[in-house]
Parts: structure tokens; sequence; C-alpha cells
């Protein structure tokens, strides 16, 4: 059991972080209850604005001893609740710590604190010449969100998730203890990989106070290429065709005319083009123009063959701006097209993703439920999205629960995982351990303990 | 119906950097594409040219490698297209490349609507699509935010003159300079960039025009010199609030105030 925050706690908090830091009871605005997605609530007794890494640790140190649990919130774009301080106690919100604290041009590494949105160091590296490559849909999130659910995003076909691109790691243990993980090294064989067990652990392992991430230099030419196909079926079933002819495009994107004509009511712009049933969005980059279009012009090619209706050029920064702006708004842009919805971040081979597609639109009229989806063709990863619309709650549950169950399923018989980037966090701990089973589960399990031994920093979450 | 999309090439990037000391664009190495608010001309031509029934052709005065955005409209769905070329264009204000196209667009075609984007993104003047209408002496409409329907030998379209928003109906022959926002421009299409054919481009000269006085074009027959290029000051002043939520709305309030936003 945990302790109750007393007002002496609040009293040692003040100390620590400062009077205009701690927040309690109605100073704490309802947004700190829950997540983007929204279906996990609880309120935080305490929200504390953190800004260096001894606060934190001192904050620790108070919450180790006095059994309190502890969460860590970024800019709250999260989809699974693993921000949500299911069991009270104090939250810590990280946006503060927004700096970022050195280049190294040397070392083709940056340094950053964890409250800096992904789109300010996306920004901040080009400036510079260089490239971020981690490119996640929610370009406002903070890249200690990023870390800690090891996101992936568009690029991930070339480039790799977040994990490739994190070198050093300063944490707060939950004992307040201040640790550097990882080093700012290109290989490491220097025992386990404690950087890599607290990327991706959802804040329930450590915190993380600095990063130190790798950049690429930035390519000189980037065009995308927007191809129109008749229904999803030939979309997706080009994919592989795409990834077989052994050109590297740094994203292969999937939307449908649907998904597409949601972000245009939701953005009040128009797409450059909605004639068709479904499309893949492509970018290719490189150091030439002659590189970049050879890899294109032989993808086109390719598509045109295999059913592609068209390719469209997407090679200016305003053509690039309508079709990505579109791209990057397709989550709330469905959130916005119903009552509620719940999703599905499901990643199967690649090879797989028309079979699961065609699987959900067989669902969504099994169910009689709208099941729009988009995603990252090129990695496996989908983002599957089943929305309530007018069904009233005890349907919506059912409905929801039916969906889920078959999915996940699904999903394990073609040999995908439970979560491609989103994350465990609390909503979707259920469908982990049934994919996972008991060993497992207690791995995990044995792992938190070995860091959180009093189990205060994000209970509940991931594996418990 | 034929329909004229006047483009231009302009500096790829919206960075492009001054020379302090020549006051020079520095061009080299940057590249170049479509002017983007020439976009939504091509586009509108393109959706007046389904709708209607049409032929749609572009044009655009520049060095010989500025067929590359003739060809772009092409691609997009023009039938072709014609590059107005020669050392003695070089140097053109305003006026003197309004008559220069006026030259050119007669050598081209009979054409019932020219349709020019708003301004560029290099000149900035949104002046030369209202003096190629005086020069070819017909009639015009500027910021038009909407081509409302082609019935008969008349064009009705809504335009903004900035308090007020005007229908009108023109008569073809006309020229309209359309707004950014009117449309999404279609984006050019592989498709067509593969079966471009080598006569989807023309190229026409001085020697070509029937005005074949020289002080009537580029340097020589413009009104106006430019006697310094300077980059806009930036400002990249900031300002952090901080406070609760109340206290940085109120503090946000009061800067708005101050500034005379609101």
């Amino acid at each position: 059991m945990y302790n109750v925050i007393s007002a002496k706690d609040i009293d040692a908090l003040k100390k620590i972080s400062g009077e205009n830091s701690v927040f309690t009871g109605e100073e704490i605005n309802h947004d700190y209850s829950h997540d983007e997605l929204g279906g996990i609530e609880k309120m935080p007794d305490v929200l504390v604005r953190v800004h260096t890494t001894e606060e934190i640790s001192q904050i620790m140190k108070l919450a180790y001893d006095r059994n309190i649990p502890v969460t860590v919130r970024g800019s709250g774009t999260g989809l699974v609740g693993a921000a949500v301080a299911v069991k009270g106690g104090i939250l810590l919100e990280t946006t503060g710590m927004n700096k970022i604290i050195e280049l190294d041009r040397d070392n083709l590494t940056v340094t950053v604190q964890p409250g800096v949105l992904l789109m300010e160091l996306a920004a901040f590296a080009e400036e510079n010449d260089f490239l971020y490559p981690p490119d996640p849909g929610e370009k406002s999130a903070t890249i200690g969100g990023n870390i800690s659910t090891n996101a992936g995003g568009m690029r991930a076909v070339k480039y790799g998730v977040t994990r490739d691109y994190v070198r050093e790691l300063t944490v707060v243990m939950p004992n307040g203890e201040i640790m550097k993980l990882g080093g700012k090294v290109a290989k490491n064989s220097s025992g386990y990989s404690l950087k890599d067990l607290v990327i991706g652990s959802e804040g329930t392992l450590a915190i993380i106070t600095e990063a130190v991430l790798k950049l690429v230099p930035l390519p000189k030419v980037s065009i995308s290429l927007l191809v129109p196909f008749p229904d999803m079926k030939s979309a997706l079933e080009a994919v592989p065709h795409i990834i077989r002819s052994k050109v590297t495009p740094t994203a292969i994107e999937y939307m449908s005319r649907d998904t597409i004509l949601f972000s245009e009511s939701y953005l009040g712009k128009k797409f450059p083009d909605t004639k068709n049933e479904a499309y893949i969005l492509l970018t290719f980059d490189g150091n030439t123009d002659e590189q970049v279009e050879n890899d294109l012009n032989s993808v086109a090619d390719l598509c045109l063959s295999i059913g592609a209706l068209d390719a469209y050029i997407v090679d200016t920064e305003e053509r690039k701006k309508s079709v990505w702006s579109a791209r990057g708004a397709f989550l709330e842009a469905i959130k916005a097209s119903t009552t509620e919805m719940d999703e599905c971040d499901v990643v199967v081979p690649g090879n797989k993703i028309d079979e699961f597609i065609v699987f959900t639109h067989k669902l969504s009229e099994k169910y009689n439920i709208r099941i729009p989806s988009f995603g990252h063709a090129g990695d496996g990863n989908l983002h599957i999205y089943i929305c309530r619309d007018d069904l009233d709650d005890r349907q919506w549950q059912e409905k929801l629960s039916l969906c889920f169950d078959e999915m996940y399923k699904k999903a394990e018989e073609i040999g995908g995982l439970v979560s491609g980037e989103h994350g465990i966090g609390y909503a979707k701990k259920e469908f982990l351990k049934k994919q996972y089973g008991d060993s497992h589960i207690a791995l995990m399990q044995g792992i938190k303990k070995v860091f959180d031994p009093k189990n205060i920093l994000n209970p509940e979450k991931v594996c418990f | 119906m034929k329909i004229l999309v006047c483009v231009k090439q302009v500096p790829g990037s919206n960075n492009v950097e001054v020379d302090p000391v020549t006051g020079v664009l520095k061009r080299n190495g940057i590249a170049s594409k479509m002017n983007p608010y020439d976009l939504y001309g091509i586009e509108t031509a393109l959706s007046l040219a389904e709708e209607y029934g049409a032929e749609v052709e572009s044009i655009t005065m520049g060095p010989p490698q500025a067929k590359t955005v003739i060809e772009e409209t092409v691609c997009m769905g023009a039938k072709k297209g014609t590059v107005l070329s020669d050392r003695k264009f070089a140097g053109a204000d305003v006026l003197a490349t309004a008559y220069t196209l006026s030259q050119g667009i007669k050598k081209t075609g009979e054409f019932d609507i020219i349709i020019c984007g708003k301004q560029t993104t290099d000149g900035d003047t949104a002046q030369v699509g209202a003096e190629v209408a005086e020069y070819l002496g017909i009639p015009n409409v500027s910021n038009v935010m909407s081509v409302d329907a082609v019935r008969g030998r008349r064009v009705f379209v809504t335009a903004s003159l900035d308090e007020q928003i005007v229908k009108m109906s023109v008569k073809m022959p006309c020229l309209i300079s359309v707004e950014n926002d009117i449309n999404s421009p279609r984006l050019p299409s592989y498709k067509r960039k593969q079966t471009l054919s080598e006569d989807a481009v023309s190229f026409l000269s001085f020697d070509d025009f029937d005005d074949k006085n020289p002080d009537h074009y580029g340097l020589n027959g413009s009104a106006t010199q430019v006697e310094r290029i300077f980059p806009p000051e930036k400002n990249t002043d900031k300002t952090v609030i901080d406070g609760t939520a109340e206290k940085q709305t109120q503090a946000l309030f009061d800067v708005i105030v101050s500034k005379k936003l609101v």
C-alpha cells in the first residue's frame, strides 16, 4: 500500500521545486488526468513541474522514503494511458526541461533534456544540416516520451526507430540515484544494455532526465511519391514488391480515401488528390537529384506495372506540406470524426499487412462498426481505430472488446506483436499478457523489481 | 475554349541569401521551382477545362532552363507550353516583363481566358497579370477567389477587394489573377512525365516577335531600376511567459492589447 500525500510532503516538494512549480487540488487542470486518447482517467494528488535532474533525484528520494507513487508525463500525447497517475501520488511534468544542451559535430550527436519537443529537435537538427531520423506523426510529443515508448514513425523503413538513435541516457532511479546509461560511443558491448531496457519502458524503470541522441547528415534531396490504387488491397499488395525491389524509401505509408477526407474536413484544407480509393505515400532521400530520381523512377515504374493508376510527384516544400500535413493529422482527424475511439497499434510482418487490413474490413462488416486505419506499410506497423459513433455504452464496450480480441488474436497468428510504437501503458496490458504468457511477463516483472523494488515508479503499467 | 496560364521559375527555397556587397541574390547552387502561386492558376485552368471542356497551355519568360516549369505544367495536365527566352529579355522589370509576355502571347495563339497567379515569391509585385491584360487590351480581374461559372462568352468570378467581396462577370477574352487559397493544386503525374514529347515545349525569341524594337524589352525597356536589394530584417525576439495558466493568459492578453492587435 502506498502512503497518501500529506501536507508535509507538499511542503517538502515545494522546498525542492519551488512554490510555483507544485500544484494540488483544483490548481491541477483536468487534462493531467488523462492522455490524448482519454480512456483512462485519474487525477494525480500533486503535480510538480520539474526542471533539473537534481530536483527529480530529490523528489524520488522523498517518494522512495515515503512510499509514494510517481508518474512521469511529457506532453501527454500518449495513447495507452502510460502517463496517467492511475494510483494517484506525484505527477512529474518534464515539459519545462526543454533545453537543447549540446550539438557535438565531431561525434554527430545532440544532447537534449527530455521535455524538448520532437518538432523542436527536428527543426534544430535541420537548421544545422543534420537529420534526426525518427519521425512519429505526433510532432508535439516530447523526446522523453518518444524514448519511453521507443516511438518509430514514418522514416523507420530506412532509418529505424528511436532506440537506434539513443546513445546515452541520464536517468534518475526510483530511489533517487542519478545514473548514466550507455555513452557517447558508436559501439557498446559492455555488459547488459540497461539503456536499452529503459528505452521503451514507458516510465516504469527510471526517469529519463537527459539524452544523447545520434544525428545523421541531412540528405540534400528528398522527394515523395503519392501513388493512387483502385482499392486498398492492391495498394497494400504493392508494398512487398517495393521492398523486394531493394530500393529503400525512407517511408512507405498507406492511406484510404476516407481517412484523407476526414483530414480534409479536420484541417479545412483540400488534399491534392481524392479521386482514388487508396494511396501509398513514399519518400526517397539522398544526396544527389540523380540518385533520388533513379530510386523514385524505378518504384514509380514498378507500381504502375502492378496496378497503380498513376504516381504523383511531391517535390517542392509546398507540395510536401500539402500531403504530409494531412498525413500528420490523420489521428486527430479520425478522432474528430467520431464520438469516441480506441486504437490498435499492432505490428505485423511487412508481407502480412494486406491480410491484416482485409481482416479489419471484415470485422467492420461483421460487427457493423467503423474501423478506419492508416499506417506504416513499409514496416508493418498499423494504426487501426475503432469508432464508437452513435453506439450506446453497452454496445460500444461489447463491440470494442470483441473487435480487439479478434484483432490481437489475428495479429499473433500471422507473427505480429501487440504494439509497434504506441506502447502498452495501462490500456494494452491484458493483450500483452495474453500474447507473451507467464514466463515472459515474469521476466519483465523481475526486471521491474530490480529497478524499482518498492514499485513506486509508474505502477500498474506494462507488465503489472 | 482555350486557356493560357502564365508561370515563372523561381528559386527553390524561400531562404535565398542576398550578397551583402553586391546586393544580388545568390542563386548559385540553389535549385529552382515553379512559382508556388502559379500552381493555383494551373489548377484553376485544369478544373475549368474538366468542367467546361478546354485546351490548356502555359507560357513563361526566362532562361532556356525555364523549360522545366513548362514541362511541369504539362505533367499536371496542360497540353503544351512556350518559353520566351532571349538575352534581350534579361533584366526586365514588371513593365518590360508584362510587355514581353504580351508579345509572346500574341504569337502563341488566341486565348479565351488567361490565368495568372497572384504574385511571385521572388519579385512579389503582383502586377504582371494586370499589365499583360492592359497590353493585350483585354479586361482583367485580380484577387479572384473563385471562378463560379463560364456561360456563353462570359466568365463569372468572385474577387476580393480588401474590404469587399465582389461577384462579377467578365467578357472573354479576359485575364484573371487568382488568390492562393482558391484551390488545392494537383500534383504532377509521373505517367504524363514519362510520355512527355519533344514538341510539348516551344521556344520563342526576340526575332519571333512583331515588335522588334529592342528598347521595349529587358533592362532597356524597364521603367524602374533596382537600386538595392537587401534581406528583410529577421526578428527572432522571443518572450516566454511563466506562471500559472491564469497568469499566463492575463500576461498574453496584456501583450496583445499593448500591441493593439485587438
